[in-house]
């Protein structure tokens, strides 16, 4: 049987057709979810993309985390459904309190859109099992609101249960926490972060395709589960 | 009708950039003196019925859940006096 692995189209999403193409390289079936259809399809896990869903308005992700198709993924997550959210995805992880903080504007004003050197500090997660612990990949970055921040007890507690996945190297694009890229819930079923790993996955469209182990990684985890 | 207004801040310990920008162009206009800007967001709503407690308790919960983030933003519910 086949892994189908849901990609959510929101208004306004922009990377769900990568997305779901990085998810068929990685030899898994894309399965379109849309934002107003409760029901998930029976997809073993589900890709958040990014983009601006319902123009950003209120808040990033606001808005996308009361959409029908959230409520069943919120309690999906709960129940350990394999999820990232890449960008404007993470955003809406934040806002469904499936990971904690947020994300608020680039520290500096401007978008930014770059390739961006991240190292990989968790390998234990559903979303990055097939990369090596302290592993330096790079990926696209492109946002204006990826500056993440909590409160410090709250990076406290990721750093010690070892929820940062990702740090920016380098320089802080953006002005995040402790130069956090991507985070994961206390399960490591689900995975943000604001670098674009869907579009790092062949050599003619991306600078590496140093993202294609996501997609590999909870393929692996699916089929051995 | 009466109206409700929210008014959303980001709390003191976040960075806000967007008053920074703002504070920093005050001088260049001609405007000295402001030492701080810190930006944020009003509602206004209008309710169908009246504005008693239970009323304002579910703007409370609305702005708690939804028009503010709390894990960064403060938010002030207050009932606009009719003109």
């Amino acid at each position: 049987m086949t892994t189908r692995v849901g990609v959510v189209t929101f208004p306004g999403s922009l990377d769900d057709r990568d997305a779901a193409r990085a998810v068929k390289l990685a030899g898994a079936e894309p399965v379109a979810l849309w934002h107003g259809d409760k029901d998930l399809h029976q997809v073993d896990a589900v890709i958040l993309p990014g983009g601006f869903s319902y123009g950003d308005y209120l808040r990033c992700g606001a808005i996308a985390r009361f959409s029908p198709v959230m409520e069943t993924i919120i309690a999906g997550a709960r129940a350990g459904l394999p999820v990232l959210g890449i960008c404007n995805g993470f955003q809406m992880l934040c806002e469904s309190h499936l990971l904690p903080g947020a994300l608020t504007r680039n520290d500096h004003l401007h978008f930014i859109c770059r390739d961006q050197r991240l190292r990989v500090e968790n390998a234990g997660t559903a979303w990055t099992a097939d990369y090596a612990e302290g592993q330096e990949i790079t990926v696209p970055l492109k946002n204006g609101e990826g500056g993440y921040v909590a409160d410090e007890g709250t990076l406290d507690e990721l750093e010690a249960e070892g929820r940062v996945v990702f740090r920016y190297l380098e320089r802080n694009p953006n002005g995040s926490r402790r130069d956090i890229a991507g985070i994961c819930n206390p399960a490591g079923n689900v995975v943000g972060l604001m670098p674009h790993p869907e579009h790092a996955v062949e050599a003619l469209t991306g600078p590496t395709t140093d993202g294609l182990p996501f997609f590999t990684s909870v393929l692996k985890k699916l089929v051995s589960a | 009708m009466a109206r409700v207004v929210v008014d959303v801040m980001l709390k003191p310990e976040i960075l806000d950039p967007q008053g920074q920008a703002v504070q920093r162009a005050l001088p260049r206009l001609g405007f000295d003196g402001v030492s701080d800007v810190r930006q944020g967001k009003r509602f206004e709503l209008e309710l169908a019925g009246p504005v008693d407690e239970a009323a304002l308790d579910r703007v409370r919960e609305m702005a708690r859940t939804f028009l503010a983030n709390t894990v960064i933003e403060d938010f002030e519910v207050r009932v606009e006096e009719e003109r």
